[in-house]
């Protein structure tokens, strides 16, 4: 990547993570609409998409207290990090041959340590809040994502023996020469979506915070930009998600000719995020050690089995 | 392992079924732009309602004040050189008024009536206070033709006893004849 485009890319990167965050708050709530036989927002301009604007000029507008009770730096410290992490994790997303910030030959790994990174956000934002809701909260994202994130840096092992590397690209291109890895490694695709909606954590994993037992979980005590800051995370959160999954399982880029790569890239986005928010519209919240029971007794050794017979498959055949 | 397909599977059909909620109608109504069907014996704002003559139908008899379950009815009653009776001030707080319609059940003379009309809103509440002059209308309301002083006993001007819709003579309780 030289020169010019890449700038282009990086600056098209932020603005889209930024705006189709901002955007998803109003389509989410379309969506959720439609499939609860609502209309959902639609007063503020067509369709209700001004509505995304007022939410925006509303979380500025707001009073941003900082609560005395709690530790001041790492409060406000704590929203910046999920923002970083995820626009971070947008790096090594690759949108069409050739268009993408950086083809690191550790991009899956890269991608997994942002995502990880996340987790300190939320921690971090609860511990410091100095309130027993917050804490509660920060505590079940601490071990829910620490034990998703086993799963799902396991689940994605399997695309990596096939390819033999770490690199976003070499894994499209591989898909390219030979099928979207979706069907060679579907178990992985499974556990890895749900271990990107725990990763995310949104429902039904939003155990953090979930509003009926916690108040708010962890960002109990945010207001204005800095709670504004944590949602706009959760949404870029979902969005790199469903990239990646878009570009590992589902072959990013490629797709017939008659539309161009790149917008092949973006409706396999589009098609996941609206699987992001039909799960949201269906599935119930599972009680926390429900949630931890699934990850270790059914999800880990599913995958453990999973990268066996890859493992097996890839050696031998 | 049965049980884990069995909940999978229960998943799996649970997202189905809200997908296929994509292609139902919406329950919403779009109100200001799409106005609800309001019977005309719904229970909304109150009004006052006038005789054929165009006389108040309200006597001040206080049955609807007595009645309110909130208080929210304060009337005076008056006379005129008539000597029909009528408020000299009848104020309604809709602050308080749940349109429960005892009012209108208890009134006598069907002065007192709801509409279906519940767009009352104000930004100071002390507009929410209804007088007189803000409840009388001009017509006859739900009961058309029906006038009190022409069906009751009660005397005033140009209306002695004796003289009302199906009201017999009175009796001469000074004759001896039968």
């Amino acid at each position: 990547m030289e020169g010019f485009v890449i700038y282009i890319v990086i600056f098209g990167t932020l603005v889209g993570a930024f705006g189709g965050a901002a955007v998803l708050i109003w389509f989410e709530r379309r969506l959720l609409g439609l499939w609860q036989d609502r209309l959902g927002p639609n007063r503020v301009g067509p369709l209700g998409i001004g509505l995304a604007l007022a939410d925006i000029i509303k979380m500025f507008a707001k009073e941003d207290w900082v609560p005395p009770f709690a530790d001041k730096f790492v409060f406000v410290f704590a929203p910046t990090t999920i923002i970083m992490a995820m626009l971070l994790g947008f790096a090594v997303v690759p949108y069409a041959p050739g268009l993408y910030i950086s083809d690191l030959n550790i991009g899956l790994l890269f991608f997994l340590g942002m995502t990880s990174l996340a987790v300190y956000s939320v921690l971090l934002g609860g511990l410091a809040s100095n309130n027993k809701y917050a804490l509660l909260g920060g505590l079940r994202s601490a071990a829910q994502m620490v034990s998703y994130e086993v799963f799902m840096g396991l689940s994605l092992m399997g695309v990596v023996m096939l390819t033999g590397s770490f690199s976003l690209v070499d894994i499209v291109l591989w898909q390219e020469e030979h099928t979207w890895f979706v069907i060679p490694q579907f178990f992985g695709f499974v556990v890895f979506f749900i271990a990107g909606i725990a990763e995310s954590h949104r429902l039904p994993f939003d155990l953090p915070e979930a509003e009926h037992e916690l108040i708010a979980g962890f960002h109990t005590e945010y207001s204005g930009m800095k709670f504004g800051m944590f949602m706009v995370g959760e949404y870029m959160g979902v969005i790199l998600i469903s990239c990646i999954v878009a570009t590992i399982f589902f072959g990013g880029w490629l797709g017939p000719a008659f539309l161009p790569p790149i917008i092949w890239f973006f409706l396999k986005t589009f098609f996941f995020i609206c699987f992001f928010i039909l799960l949201r519209a269906a599935i119930p919240r599972p009680r926390y050690d429900q949630l931890m029971s699934f990850g270790w007794k059914y999800m880990l050794p599913l995958t453990l089995v999973n990268l066996l017979i890859t493992g097996a498959v890839a050696l031998w055949v | 392992m049965g049980v884990i397909f069995k909940a999978i599977w229960s998943q799996l059909v649970t997202l189905a079924m809200v997908l296929r909620h994509t292609f139902t109608k919406t329950d919403t109504v779009q109100y200001p732009e799409v106005m609800p069907y309001l019977a005309p014996r719904y229970r909304g704002r109150i009004i006052l309602t006038r005789d054929p003559d165009g006389e108040e139908r309200c006597v001040a008899c206080n049955l609807c004040a007595v009645v309110c379950p909130v208080d929210c009815i304060a009337l005076q009653k008056t006379e005129d050189e008539d000597g029909r009776w009528y408020p000299e001030f009848f104020r309604i707080n809709f602050s308080r008024c749940i349109l429960c319609g005892m009012c209108e059940e208890a009134c006598p003379t069907y002065a007192i009536q709801l509409t279906p009309d519940f767009e009352m809103c104000e930004y100071d509440r002390q507009n929410m206070v209804y007088e007189k002059e803000h409840l009388l209308i001009s017509g006859q309301g739900k009961y058309p033709g029906y006038s009190f002083y022409n069906v009751a006993g009660k005397t005033i001007k140009d209306k002695d006893k004796g003289q009302a819709l199906n009201e017999a003579e009175p009796v001469n309780v000074k004759s001896l004849l039968p």
